[in-house]
């Protein structure tokens, strides 16, 4: 176990007001000379220089108002005694800190402050965490001299009620709010505006009458997403976490990588001995620069939940009730099946399936034990769902499958183009950032068949929403292309210097058909050819443009050429290697990236190389001793299409839920129904568990070490911070399954499985854990080439050589709207809830949101007679579903929209076995079909939920 | 797996092959042969062999590129 490791300057300590990046300007304080970049507050260049100035309003995650005037110095030939919060520094400055003068006054200050302040520190819950209290201590404040006036904090006051007082507010789950302690520093309001970008909060009143306000009944009420910023910058226990009012305060912190979403935020887990007290995001972490979101800050109470199984389980038949044993006996029944089965029906009736919530050295471990103990190339992850068509389509076109940038680039860019995803629920700490910049000016184009939230949010430049029909994303992104070249917008040294020139020849000729014109396109997108146009010249003009992309792009029957048409367009308008452009795919799970670069596919071993590679395939087989098959395996719905054809028999499936995630619920309920092996590996009874014979219980990412790769190919540390509660960390559990089949593997630490990746992988060669931990985190490739790792890829040259255009042309998706389902359903998710919702279900994050709903357009409720909050039935060609409505015109007439969090819900027995072309990924975006009224659920959910109760059933202990 | 989602696949494959300006057939072939794992293969070249009822002509084209599966 490891504490805090070693921080470079200004990451854990607080410098008062944020980085700056001027000219160097030389200043002298209290007699130390120190050098800080121009536009450095005094303050910070103190703090740079050693010397800490008390400081009450000041944060650095903030910019400075000078308003508690605790901060103030004097500086030789200045009158007064400026704030030094908000004093820039110039050259030759001489400031002094400490002076009989600034001691009277701050004192006087600080007297002030406590005078309208309780004195109950024993038992507030900041005790030993509270600014005030260490301000008090700092300025050597003896005695209050004021009589007891008006103030805030007392109930009553003089006899009677007192007008001042307002009462604790404990609605948000999380944390509290008691005004009482408030200090009106206003750190909570500029956090929730400056770092979170919601402008929750505002203040009320002046003077002695000021009061912070959500401008709601209560912070449940209000527009809080509850991201936490708010608590971390109150310098008092007015906003603090429930937990430590509970616990107490921290005496220890680890930092670790959030276990939700692919921005892969860093964060410290404050502990006290075992306990987990709090969540605090990292401002090291250089993903999310010390902002969250209510998942990875609050949302880990999962981690204990009472439902988590803690001993393994085994049954001979999936209608038997489970019966707990020893993991000797679980492995031994495991290890007798998969040999039975192997002998029977061959190696290629095996099959793995690896989770991108889990570590990299997990996944790695996991594929290893498909090829190279099971012996076939059958392994398969969820990122086949979510983003197999950004492998496919970035590495045709640039030749590696990652995105091209670093989160910080989003600083630099000056239109973001938007497509496919919704930041702030699906990645709301990027989506932070980025409004961010939005409110600084830069563009923003959304491409989105609903109008996101991204679009509400306060900007200062020009935005449009282009709303397509969903499924018609290559036909809008084709159009822009056509814009571009027809009128010559394209960056015509960038595309000689960088690409093919051939393959530029005939793109260009091909997009320049009038068939692909905005305007022959807007009966099938939707999209009026104006608003296309206007996009497509916003975009090629802007100096800096980057594209951000989500599911809505790759789960599509398109989702291939969709990523392929994106990597064109940036392409064509040079906005490819440098900061503030790119393409950047938004991963959905925490490890999709990492899940993906660890040979998780069929086709490919770790490090994006063919199973038909034979020089790759001699590395490993060098390091494992074993012949691996050259051949592609099953990929998961192929895998199911031979289960239920009888050719595929065991699966092993690490920390996923394929019966909840995968599309087509009954085929892939039928598929595992087909195996005599099942092998779930997972925090809970899944969905999918109500079809295995073996249950092993899995690890909390509290509970291991290892390391997680997020959106932005950063390898960030995961570390252990209590044991694991079924006593083996996932990564143990894999190594045990594949002893029990003779395999031998000795890890004993997950540090000697990254050193295997590193000898194996070119792109991770150079990767430690002790370079983690010296550095904090470290963006792959990082080799002899890129030793300090790559922020931005492709900077003198693509990887490929040169980049490729590659012909995009829209093909409708055999999904068509038709008189039985004349309705599109396209899906998504929410902030509060995550994926398949095994987690976030199980915490307080279901105040927000207990069920999934059915957003239906005015228009269309209207014509069938629904109403806000009905009961309606969801039906498509694959199955139907019941769940309640919505009615709202974010989405487009024909359009209805849905989550799928909840397994009541059941959103995928709707969708269909549609998938892209080039890598099966299923079409979630796209569905047709029908809406009616229904009186509650439907026979399927009924019929469902009395199978997984009865399937889930354990035998009591004898 | 069902001949029909093979045939489906095939022609998804193929329809992506068709409007590129070169190396059409021996695209859709190498596609198949990178991703396709082997019984999958015969399955598609089973079918081509019993007439290739529904597939798209550069699927029947790509036919001949597509290796078979190794004896195993
Ligand atoms: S709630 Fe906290 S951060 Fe907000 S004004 Fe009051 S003391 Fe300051
Ligand atoms: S928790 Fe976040 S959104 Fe809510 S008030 Fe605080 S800063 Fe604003
Ligand atoms: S943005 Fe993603 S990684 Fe960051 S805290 Fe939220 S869920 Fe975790
Ligand atoms: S810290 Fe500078 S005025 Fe409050």
């Amino acid at each position: 176990m490891k504490d805090l490791i070693i921080p470079p300057k200004g990451w854990t300590k607080d410098m008062g007001t944020p980085e700056r990046t001027g000219k160097p300007v030389h200043l002298t304080i209290d007699g130390v000379a120190i050098t800080v970049p121009a536009g450095t507050s005094v303050m910070r260049a103190a703090a740079e220089a050693g010397i800490t100035i008390p400081k009450l309003c000041a944060t650095d995650s903030l910019e400075p108002i000078g308003s508690c005037r605790l901060c103030m110095v004097e500086i030789d030939g200045h009158r007064g005694t400026p704030a030094s919060c908000t004093t820039p520094v110039t050259e030759g400055m001489q400031v002094h800190t400490q002076t009989d003068q600034l001691a009277r006054l701050r004192k006087g200050v600080m007297e002030l402050y406590i005078s309208d302040h309780p004195l109950d520190c024993l038992t507030c819950a900041a005790n030993g965490d509270c600014e005030l209290q260490d301000m008090a201590g700092a300025v050597g404040l003896r005695e209050v001299r004021y009589q007891k006036g008006e103030n805030h904090f007392e109930v009553r006051a003089n006899g009677e009620t007192n007008p001042r007082y307002i009462p604790k507010d404990s609605s948000n789950p999380y944390f509290s709010y008691d005004p009482a302690k408030c200090i009106v520093c206003m750190r909570c309001v500029r956090a929730c505006e400056e770092v979170q970008g919601t402008f929750a909060l505002t203040i009320e009143g002046r003077g002695f009458d000021a009061r912070i306000s959500t401008a709601a009944p209560d912070f449940l009420a209000s527009g809080c997403v509850s991201c936490g910023a708010c608590v971390q910058a109150c310098p008092t226990a007015t906003l603090v976490e429930k937990s430590v009012e509970e616990i107490g305060t921290p005496e220890r912190s680890v930092v670790t990588t959030c276990a939700y979403c692919g921005v892969g935020c860093s964060f410290e887990a404050q502990m006290r001995g075992d306990q987990l007290v709090r969540m605090v995001p990292w401002k090291g972490g250089q993903a999310n620069r010390g902002h969250s979101c209510v998942k990875g800050r609050f949302a880990y109470g999962y981690a204990s939940h009472r439902d988590r199984i803690l001993n393994p389980m085994i049954r001979e038949a999936t209608d038997q009730p489970w019966r707990e044993v020893s993991w000797d006996e679980a492995l031994a029944f495991t290890a007798g099946r998969l040999n039975a089965i192997r002998e029977t029906y061959g190696r290629n009736a095996l099959g793995v399936i690896t989770s991108s919530r889990c570590t990299n050295e997990e996944t790695f471990l996991v594929q290893k034990l498909a090829r190279a103990v099971f012996g076939t190339n059958n392994t398969d992850t969820c990122a086949r769902v979510c983003h197999s068509p950004t492998g496919y389509g970035l590495k045709q076109t640039f030749g590696t499958s990652a995105g091209t940038q670093n989160f910080d680039s989003v600083e630099k860019t000056d239109l973001a183009l938007v497509i496919g995803a919704n930041p702030t629920d699906g990645h709301p700490v990027f989506a932070s950032r980025l409004r961010k910049r939005l409110r600084a000016g830069a563009k923003l184009i959304v491409i989105d068949p609903r109008r996101i939230d991204l679009l509400e949010t306060p900007h200062l430049g020009d935005s449009w929403h282009l709303p397509l029909r969903p499924g018609t994303n290559v036909a809008v992104l084709t159009a822009m292309a056509h814009v571009i070249v027809t009128e010559n917008l394209t960056d015509q040294t960038f595309i000689a210097e960088r690409c093919d020139l051939d393959e530029w020849a005939d793109y260009a000729e091909f997009v320049r058909n009038p068939d692909y014109a905005p305007e022959a396109v807007e009966g099938l997108t939707g999209v009026p050819a104006g608003l296309i146009r206007e996009a497509a010249r916003a975009y090629a003009a802007a100096p800096n443009a980057a594209i951000y992309y989500g599911l809505g792009v790759t789960e599509h029957s398109q989702g291939s050429t969709t990523v392929i048409a994106i990597a064109n367009l940036a392409m064509m308008t040079g906005n490819i290697g440098r900061e503030g452009v790119g393409v950047n795919p938004l991963r959905g799970q925490n490890n999709v990236q990492g899940s993906c670069d660890m040979g998780s596919f069929p086709h490919e071993l770790p490090g994006y190389r063919h199973v038909s590679d034979d020089a790759a395939r001699a590395i490993f087989e060098r390091a494992w001793g074993v012949t691996l098959d050259p051949e592609p395996g099953l990929r998961i719905p192929n895998m199911l299409d031979a289960a239920v054809g009888g050719t595929f028999k065991a699966l092993y499936i690490q920390g996923e839920d394929i019966l909840q995630s995968d599309p087509d619920t009954r085929h892939v309920a039928a598929g595992l129904a087909a195996m005599d092996c099942v092998i779930v590996h997972d925090l809970f009874l899944n969905e999918t568990a109500n079809h295995a014979h073996v249950f092993l219980p899995g690890s909390s990412f509290l509970e291991k070490d290892g390391t997680f790769t997020n959106a932005e190919r950063r390898i960030n540390p995961v570390r252990r911070v209590m044991a694991p509660k079924a006593r083996y960390a996932d990564w143990e559990v894999t190594q045990l399954l594949a002893n029990a089949l003779g395999a031998g593997w000795s890890y004993t630490h997950p540090r000697e499985i990254m050193a295997e990746i590193a000898a194996t992988t070119p792109g991770f060669a150079n990767v430690t854990y002790e370079m983690l931990d010296a550095r904090g985190s470290v963006q792959w490739p990082c080799n002899d080439d890129a030793p300090e790792g790559s922020p931005i890829m492709h900077i003198d040259g693509f990887v490929r050589g040169k980049g490729r255009f590659i012909r995009t042309a829209y093909v409708p998706t055999e999904e068509r709207t038709g008189p039985r389902f004349p309705l599109l359903l396209t899906t998504g998710r929410i902030l509060s809830q995550y994926n398949v919702g095994a987690q976030t279900r199980r915490t307080e994050n279901v105040v927000w949101h207990d069920q999934d709903v059915l957003e239906i357009h005015p228009h269309d409720a209207e014509t069938r007679g629904v109403k806000e909050g009905d009961w309606v039935r969801l039906a498509s060609r694959a199955g139907e579903t019941s769940l309640r409505a919505r009615i709202t015109d974010r989405v487009s007439p024909g359009v209805v929209y849905t989550t799928f969090h909840h397994p009541d819900t059941q959103a995928n027995v709707v969708t269909t076995d549609n998938s892209d072309w080039a890598t099966n990924c299923p079409e979630y975006k796209v569905t047709a079909v029908q809406v009616a009224l229904s009186n509650g659920p439907s026979a399927w959910q009924e019929s469902y939920t009395a199978q997984a109760n009865a399937a889930r059933r354990i035998e009591a202990a004898e | 797996m069902t001949e029909n989602k093979l045939v489906r696949m095939a022609n998804q494959i193929a329809t992506f092959f068709e409007i590129q300006p070169s190396d059409r057939a021996a695209n859709v072939a190498a596609h198949i042969n990178d991703n396709w794992s082997p019984p999958m293969r015969a399955g598609l070249l089973d079918h081509v062999a019993q007439g290739g009822d529904g597939l798209s002509p550069l699927v029947l084209e790509a036919a001949a590129m597509i290796r078979p599966a190794r004896a195993s």
